[in-house]
C-alpha cells in the first residue's frame, strides 16, 4: 500500500531564502507523523505549501496516489486535508458552533438559491450541519461552550475549536501546527488523549510540535527539518539520538 | 411642551425615520462590501440612481402597454424589473473593476471606485438625459394625519418595506449557510477558503445583494420626492456612506442604526436649527448635518458606534 501523503522534492524560495529544499517524505495511513526542527526550519512553510496557501517552486505532493491541486486551498480541503494554525485563526466574532459549521462547507451542497429559498432539502442539510457540528464540539470537549464567541474562549479551548473545525471538513489527513503551544501540562495531556482518539477514528495526523515529550510519546515517526532541509526521519527514539539532529538543535542553541 | 410643539417634534421624527430607512438600505450595501473586501465602493450611490431610473423607464413602458394597471402594481412590477438590472450591474462592477485589483494597493480600487461612479453617472446622463424626471405617484402621496403629524402612504410603505428587507437580510446573514460563509469570508478570507468557501462567489453575491437593496432604495427616494435624475445617487451615496461609518463600517446592525440615526439627526437638525440660531440658519442646512456627523465620527470615534474591530484574531 502506498503512502497516504508523499512529498516529492518540494522546494520553496522567498527571495534569496530557501525556505524548503528538496524535501521528500511519506506519511503512512493511520500514523501520527511528527515534524520537528528549530524555529525557522521551514515546518510551517511546508504546511502552507501543502494546504495550497503557497505555491511550491518545485516538487509536488501526492495524496492517496494523486497529485494535490496547487495553490487552491478549497480543493486541497475537498481532497481531504485539513489544518490548524500556529497563530490561531478562528472566526473570532462567530460562535464556537458556527466556526465548526463553516468547516462543513466543503462537504455540503446547498448553493445560493437553496440558502435563499430554504427548500426542504437545504433545511434538512442545515439541520445535519448543525447536528454534526455539535457532535464535533462534544468530541473535542467544548459542548458546553457552543454559543460562546470564539474570541471569548480560553487559549486551550481555541486550539480545540480549531481542531473541531478542521475535523468538520472530514479530513483523511489532519495537519496540526503546534497544537500544544501555550498549553499547560494538564491541557497538553488532554490534547494528547484527543489526538490519540482522532487517530483511532482513522484520521492520519501530521504534527508540528516543539513539546519534545509530546512528540516522543505520541508520534510513530518524526522528520527533522533544519534550514529547509530534511536532515533525519524515523522513529522518535532513533531520531533523538541522531548526531545530525543533536548538532542542529545544539548548534542552533549555541548561535542563539 | 405644547401640543403644537409635540406635533412638530413627531413630524420631524417621522420624516427622519423615512429618510433613515433609505439611508440604512444603502448603507448596508457599503458596509457589506467593506466587510468582505475592505473596499469603499463609491459607485454604490450610482447603483441607487440606476435603480430609480430603470424603474421609471420600466413603469413608463408598462403603462404604455397596459394603461389601466393600478399604480401600486405598476410600481411593484417595475421595481422587480429594476432589481435584476442593478444586481447585474453590481456583479459587473465587481467583476470588471475590482476583482483585477484584489491584491493591488488599497488606493487603487478606491480610485477605481470613484472612476466607476463618474462613468455610471455619465452613462445614465446619456441614457436618461440631463433633465429631472418627475416620478409619478404610483403609490398615493395624499397625506393623512397621525397624532397631528402628516404622513403619506408612500412614507408608510417605505418604512415597512425597508424594515422587512433589513429583517430578511439579518436572517440571511445570521441564520443561513450563505450568511455564515459571508461572515467567515469577512473575518478571514484565506481560512474561509481553506474550509471550502468559494471566496469569489461570496464576494460576487455580496455585491449582488447590496445592489438589490440599492435598487429598492432608489425607488423609495424617487417615490418620496417624486423626482429622479442622473445625479441623485451622489449625495445620497455620500450620506449612506456616512451612516455606515457612523454605525461602524463592516457592521450590519451598525449600518441600520447609523442610517436611522443619521435620518433623525438630519430631520431634527433641519427642523430646529432655525429656532436654535434665532433664524440665522434655516432648513437648507440639512445636508451640512450629515457631513458634520461624518467629521465628528472620524475625529472622535473612527470605529463608529458599534465599533467593529479593524484587524483582530481570536
Amino acid at each position: 500500500m502506498s503512502a497516504l501523503l508523499e512529498a516529492r522534492s518540494v522546494g520553496k524560495r522567498f527571495g534569496g531564502l530557501d525556505a524548503l529544499m528538496q524535501v521528500s517524505l511519506g506519511i503512512e495511513r493511520g500514523e501520527i507523523y511528527g515534524l520537528i526542527g528549530p524555529n525557522g526550519a521551514g515546518k510551517t512553510t511546508l504546511f502552507n505549501v501543502l494546504t495550497g496557501l503557497y505555491r511550491p517552486d518545485e516538487g509536488e505532493f501526492l495524496f492517496d496516489g494523486a497529485p494535490l491541486p496547487v495553490g487552491e486551498p478549497h480543493r486541497v480541503a475537498a481532497a481531504g486535508i485539513a489544518r490548524t494554525f500556529q497563530n490561531i485563526r478562528l472566526f473570532a466574532n462567530m460562535s464556537a458552533v458556527e466556526n465548526v459549521m463553516v468547516g462543513r462547507h466543503v462537504r455540503t451542497r446547498t448553493g445560493v438559491i437553496g440558502a435563499v429559498l430554504r427548500d426542504s432539502g437545504s433545511r434538512a442539510e442545515e439541520r445535519a450541519i448543525h447536528a454534526r457540528s455539535l457532535e464535533l464540539l462534544e468530541y473535542v470537549g467544548l459542548a458546553g461552550r457552543r454559543d460562546e464567541s470564539a474570541r471569548n474562549l480560553s487559549y486551550g479551548d481555541q486550539r480545540r475549536l480549531e481542531i473541531a473545525r478542521a475535523l468538520a471538513t472530514e479530513p483523511r489527513l489532519l495537519a496540526l501546527d503546534e497544537p500544544a503551544a501555550g498549553m499547560n501540562a494538564t491541557e497538553t495531556a488532554s490534547l494528547r488523549g484527543l489526538l490519540e482518539a482522532i487517530r483511532a477514528d482513522g484520521v492520519t495526523v501530521l504534527l508540528i510540535e516543539h513539546d519534545v515529550k509530546l512528540v516522543m510519546g505520541l508520534c510513530d515517526r518524526v522528520a527533522v527539518l533544519d534550514y529547509g532541509r530534511k536532515i533525519a526521519e524515523g522513529p522518535p527514539a532513533r531520531v533523538q539520538r541522531d548526531p545530525t539532529v543533536i548538532e542542529a538543535y545544539l548548534g542552533g542553541a549555541l548561535h542563539a | 411642551m405644547s401640543a403644537v410643539d409635540f406635533e412638530i417634534l413627531l413630524q420631524q421624527i417621522l420624516n427622519g425615520l423615512v429618510l433613515g430607512s433609505v439611508y440604512a438600505l444603502v448603507a448596508l450595501g457599503y458596509t457589506m462590501v467593506y466587510g468582505v473586501l475592505g473596499l469603499i465602493n463609491f459607485a454604490h450611490g450610482e447603483v441607487v440612481m440606476i435603480g430609480a431610473l430603470s424603474t421609471l423607464s420600466a413603469a413608463r413602458l408598462l403603462q404604455s402597454v397596459l394603461p389601466g394597471l393600478p399604480g401600486p402594481i405598476v410600481l411593484l412590477l417595475s421595481t422587480l424589473a429594476a432589481i435584476p438590472v442593478c444586481m447585474a450591474l453590481g456583479y459587473t462592477i465587481e467583476r470588471v473593476a475590482y476583482r483585477p485589483l484584489r491584491f493591488a494597493p488599497r488606493l487603487a480600487p478606491l480610485i477605481t471606485a470613484i472612476g466607476v461612479s463618474i462613468l455610471l453617472q455619465n452613462i445614465a446622463m446619456v441614457v436618461w438625459g440631463r433633465s429631472y424626471h418627475s416620478f409619478p405617484a404610483y403609490v398615493s402621496t395624499e397625506p393623512f394625519q397621525v397624532f397631528g403629524a402628516t404622513m403619506t402612504p408612500v412614507q408608510v410603505v417605505i418604512i415597512v418595506v425597508a424594515m422587512a428587507i433589513m429583517a430578511g437580510l439579518m436572517f440571511l446573514v445570521h441564520r443561513t449557510k450563505l450568511g455564515r460563509a459571508m461572515r467567515a469570508t469577512a473575518e478571514n478570507q484565506s481560512v474561509a477558503g481553506l474550509m471550502g468557501v468559494n471566496i469569489n462567489a461570496i464576494i460576487s453575491i455580496t455585491f449582488v445583494i447590496g445592489s438589490a437593496l440599492a435598487a429598492v432604495a432608489g425607488v423609495m427616494v424617487a417615490a418620496n420626492y417624486s423626482i429622479a435624475h442622473y445625479y441623485m445617487g451622489f449625495v445620497l451615496g455620500l450620506k449612506a456612506f456616512t451612516a455606515a461609518v457612523l454605525g461602524g463600517i463592516g457592521n450590519l446592525g451598525g449600518a441600520v442604526a447609523g442610517g436611522l440615526l443619521l435620518g433623525l439627526i438630519e430631520s431634527l437638525g433641519a427642523g430646529y436649527i432655525g429656532d436654535l440660531t434665532g433664524g440665522f440658519m434655516g432648513s437648507n442646512y440639512q445636508d451640512v448635518f450629515a457631513f458634520f456627523v461624518l467629521i465628528m465620527v472620524l475625529v472622535f470615534r473612527p470605529s463608529g458606534l458599534m465599533g467593529e474591530r479593524v484587524a483582530e484574531r481570536a
